[in-house]
């Protein structure tokens, strides 16, 4: 999609005209957090964020709509899907956010949820400069359901949902969708710019980001970007300096990752990946700056040790698969965190998500062994074979908290889809947890292309283990991993974990109750219920992990981490993932060393500069749990703050965000480990 | 009168406690009662006045599924999965708790089950709605004033 190529810009960017306007209006009325001043309280979010809701239930839609007005949002509701899609279509820049159940009679949530992503994804309907608005639409899309098993969440989260709520939502879960927009707006302005006019706006951005330490900063900042970047655009617009904006979709994601792979991480060039990509009309420029994105999210998924060598290490071998994922800056993780958050999935579906970000591509466990191993190299400097071994084996023992290392708190856990099954297999689904609750803010934009690919890896990590209860397990200790692993690892640095479990409960403890136990009733639910029974069948809330999705590579993560972690802790993990939304921000707070660099980063991020990830509450995947949505298991630390609002988001770009802060956060990871 | 009102929210307020402490509402019942305010002063009764209107399908065409010969249990569950969503959204704890039994059983596609549970559903469905409906109605009788400090 180009916004300027060839196209009639608007400039009158959507946003500020239209949800713009609102934003704006919100801003300058200081409604908003961000728009009153620096002083901006995230409760204040700008008034007026439109939202359409559609819900075939009437009681819900009626308790929604009233939740909604009193979060100040203008609120339409329908209870058919078609006739949410019409309202769609007929006012492309008319919702900001779309809210949709996942059963309904006439058209599934998710179907729906592909619809608007793929319909939405058109030139026209960027009407708005920014060209993530029409990402923001799909990618700010909230799946709600009463169904809380980690298939579902997992599928909502890949299919490029901004955020999982689980039923009954709690109106704080709702209150911080509009972080969402704002992340998926900063992420794709910062993914999705290659013009130069789109850097040179960002820079100044980035410094009001960080500095802004709060939400409602990050907001205003956001939307001074915007209005700079709408200032910008038509300037360039006019001197056709601008260069059309390439939204890059599941597909293309998955062809550029697939590209990659072929070529390997460390020789992969823009010139060759255009070449194997083949895909006309994509600059070279496009590729570069998606590339170094991508690479940044490889990054940060594996703590920044080895920018480039890590991606290599995930991505060779079973890389291939992983691709899919198309977590380019934090769409994975996005998605990831997506599924994390909906956290309150119980670990299980962090894993899943991880295990599909990260396994999309392997549909065997071999596959992401490999990159499991590396990853552990990288992290955890032990022997990656062994680990692999471990995990392979589902002898994970605590000792494997190499593989956890993998996870490693520097790792954004959206890592890359191969890392990210790597990871998931050792720890990832730990570093998962934590990582991707930022992550699927990040989603976002990207949560097209990652939705495809997650659900390939998707459906590979599922079928491997059981359905619900082998995600489970493995989620939680997943969690541990990267928590407790990482913290094990990196003793030094990081909390040493002695005992993982009640270390990492505690831990997960931490972020999850303190951030879901207020905003998202499921969100809290699944962190605490989750810990506490500590069981070898966490997660299962309301024992409702329906199987639907398969989650065959997420599964056997799981699975290792079974063994690996006897309950409990695996708990503790998904449950983190789910909330990282809220983990994130309280991340910084508690954690174990190594953990808490990872929250810290992410949670600072978001203080900094309004990460994306911050609205998504914290993932449903709590079973049964109203667990908010687990978000964040995409992208770094998407930590949907927001506290509980389950929604799948697709987390902003946090990517960007946290390609911001990654460094920071690598290096001291990799001291950490270092002194290991 | 003024006693009589207080000791009519007074009331009002015991009644509304054991409603929680015996577990038929849970968390998000506050939830709707947070969401009331001056400009919607009835949010809750309305909510779950519609709740029963529209859920009341829901129970028919359980029903009518569980004469089937054999049952067609994913269809009960699509129906449960519904009809619990409708319940937890008002809160109601109990129903809820019957609902997932229901569908453990569905999963373990279990006939007896499924019609037993099914009863304690129905059961609870309807405990629930009388208990709500004197609730409410004694709510409106004292006035207002309970609704403004209505006690946690």
């Amino acid at each position: 999609m180009n916004l300027g190529g060839g196209q009639v810009v608007n400039k009158q960017s959507v946003m500020p005209s239209s949800s713009g306007a609102s934003w704006k209006s919100t801003a300058a009325g200081g409604s908003g957090g961000g728009g009153g001043g620096d002083g901006g309280v995230p409760d204040q979010f700008p008034a007026g964020l439109r939202v359409l809701v559609v819900d075939d239930d009437p009681t819900c839609l009626m308790i929604l709509e009233k939740m909604l007005r009193n979060c100040n949002y203008e609120v339409t509701k329908c209870n058919r899907a078609e006739v949410a899609l019409s309202f769609l279509r007929e006012n492309k820049n008319g919702f900001d956010v779309v809210i949709s159940d996942v059963h309904m009679p006439d058209m599934d949530g998710f179907k729906l949820l592909e619809h608007i992503g793929i319909e939405m994804d058109l030139p026209t309907i960027l009407l708005d400069c920014r060209v993530r608005k029409a990402y923001f639409l799909m990618i700010e899309f909230t799946v709600m359901s009463a169904d809380d098993s980690k298939s579902v969440v997992m599928k909502g989260v890949t299919h490029g949902a901004c955020d999982y709520l689980i039923k009954p939502v709690r109106i704080e879960a709702l209150r911080n969708i509009w972080q969402h927009v704002v992340r998926k707006r900063k992420h794709e302005w910062k993914d999705f710019e290659p013009s130069a006019s789109a850097d040179e706006q960002k820079p100044p951005e980035e410094p009001d980001y960080s500095s802004s330490a709060n939400e409602g900063h990050n907001w205003k900042n956001t939307k001074r970007r915007k209005d700079e970047d709408d200032e910008g655009e038509d300037r360039d617009d006019s001197s056709s300096l601008k260069k059309p904006r390439v939204v890059w979709s599941v597909e293309l994601h998955q062809q550029f990752v697939a590209a990659v792979n072929q070529l390997g991480i460390d020789k992969a060039v823009p010139k060759k990946i255009l070449e194997l990509m083949n895909v006309p009309g994509l600059t070279r420029e496009n590729v570069a700056s998606h590339l170094q994105k991508y690479r940044l999210y490889l990054r940060r998924l594996s703590g920044s040790q080895h920018p480039g060598g890590m991606n290599a290490s995930f991505m060779g071998g079973p890389d291939a698969g992983y691709g899919s994922i198309s977590s380019l800056n934090g769409l994975d993780l996005q998605a990831l965190a997506a599924s994390g958050q909906l956290g309150q999935l119980p670990p299980q579906s962090l894993a899943t998500l991880q295990a599909a970000a990260l396994g999309r591509s392997t549909n065997s466990k071999s596959p992401i062994s490999a990159p499991v191993i590396d990853q552990r190299n990288i992290f955890s400097f032990e022997n990656p074979k062994s680990r692999y071994t471990e995990v392979q084996s589902q002898h994970l023992t605590n000792s494997s908290s190499s593989k956890q290392m993998n996870l490693l708190p520097g790792i954004p856990t959206n890592m890359e889809p191969k890392q990210f099954v790597s990871l998931q297999h050792q720890s990832g689904q730990h570093s998962f947890g934590s990582i991707n609750n930022q992550v699927l803010i990040q989603m976002g934009g990207q949560s097209q292309s990652q939705s495809h690919s997650h659900s390939h890896s998707h459906s590979q990590g599922q079928s491997n283990t059981n359905p619900h209860h082998g995600l489970r397990p493995p989620v939680l200790s997943s969690e541990m991993l990267t928590r407790g692993g990482v913290v094990d690892m990196a003793t030094t640095v990081y909390n040493p974990v002695v005992s993982q479990a009640s270390s990492l409960v505690d831990f997960s403890m931490n972020h999850k109750n303190d951030s879901s136990g207020s905003s998202y009733p499921l969100g809290g639910s699944l962190g605490i219920p989750n810990l506490a029974s500590a069981t070898p069948t966490p997660l299962q809330g309301d024992g409702n992990l329906d199987t639907k999705v398969p989650r065959r590579g997420i599964v056997s993560s799981y699975d290792i981490f079974n063994d690996i972690n006897p309950s409990g802790i695996r708990e503790w993990g998904l449950q983190d993932v789910g909330m990282t939304f809220d983990s994130a921000q309280h991340t910084m707070q508690g954690g174990s060393g190594p953990v808490l660099l990872q929250h810290n980063r992410s949670s600072e991020r978001e203080m900094g500069g309004q990460n994306r990830n911050s609205t998504s509450g914290k993932a449903i995947f709590s079973p049964g749990v109203e667990t908010g949505s687990h978000r964040n298991v995409g992208q770094q630390r998407n930590s949907y703050v927001a506290e509980n609002s389950l929604r799948v988001k697709a987390e902003d770009g946090s990517s960007h965000n946290n390609t911001l802060y990654p460094e920071q956060y690598g290096d001291d990871l990799l001291a950490a480990i270092l002194k290991q | 009168m003024e006693r009589n009102q207080m000791q009519m929210h007074r009331q009002i307020a015991t009644i509304r406690k054991s409603l929680f402490d015996q577990g038929y509402l849970d968390e998000q019942f506050v939830q709707l009662e947070e969401l009331q305010d001056n400009s919607n002063p009835n949010f809750v009764e309305e909510v779950v006045t519609l709740f029963y209107r529209d859920s009341a399908r829901f129970l028919y065409n359980l029903d009518q599924a569980l004469e089937k010969r054999p049952l067609d249990f994913s269809r009960l569950d699509s129906l449960m999965h519904q009809f619990k969503g409708s319940s937890s959204s008002i809160g109601a704890k109990k129903v809820k708790i019957e609902c997932t039994h229901f569908r453990d059983y569905c999963n373990a596609r279990n006939t007896e089950g499924c019609k037993r549970t099914f009863q304690h559903v129905k059961k609870e469905y309807t405990t629930l709605k009388k208990k709500l409906e004197a609730y409410f109605q004694m709510s409106r009788q004292a006035g207002p004033i309970e609704t403004a400090c209505r006690p946690r």
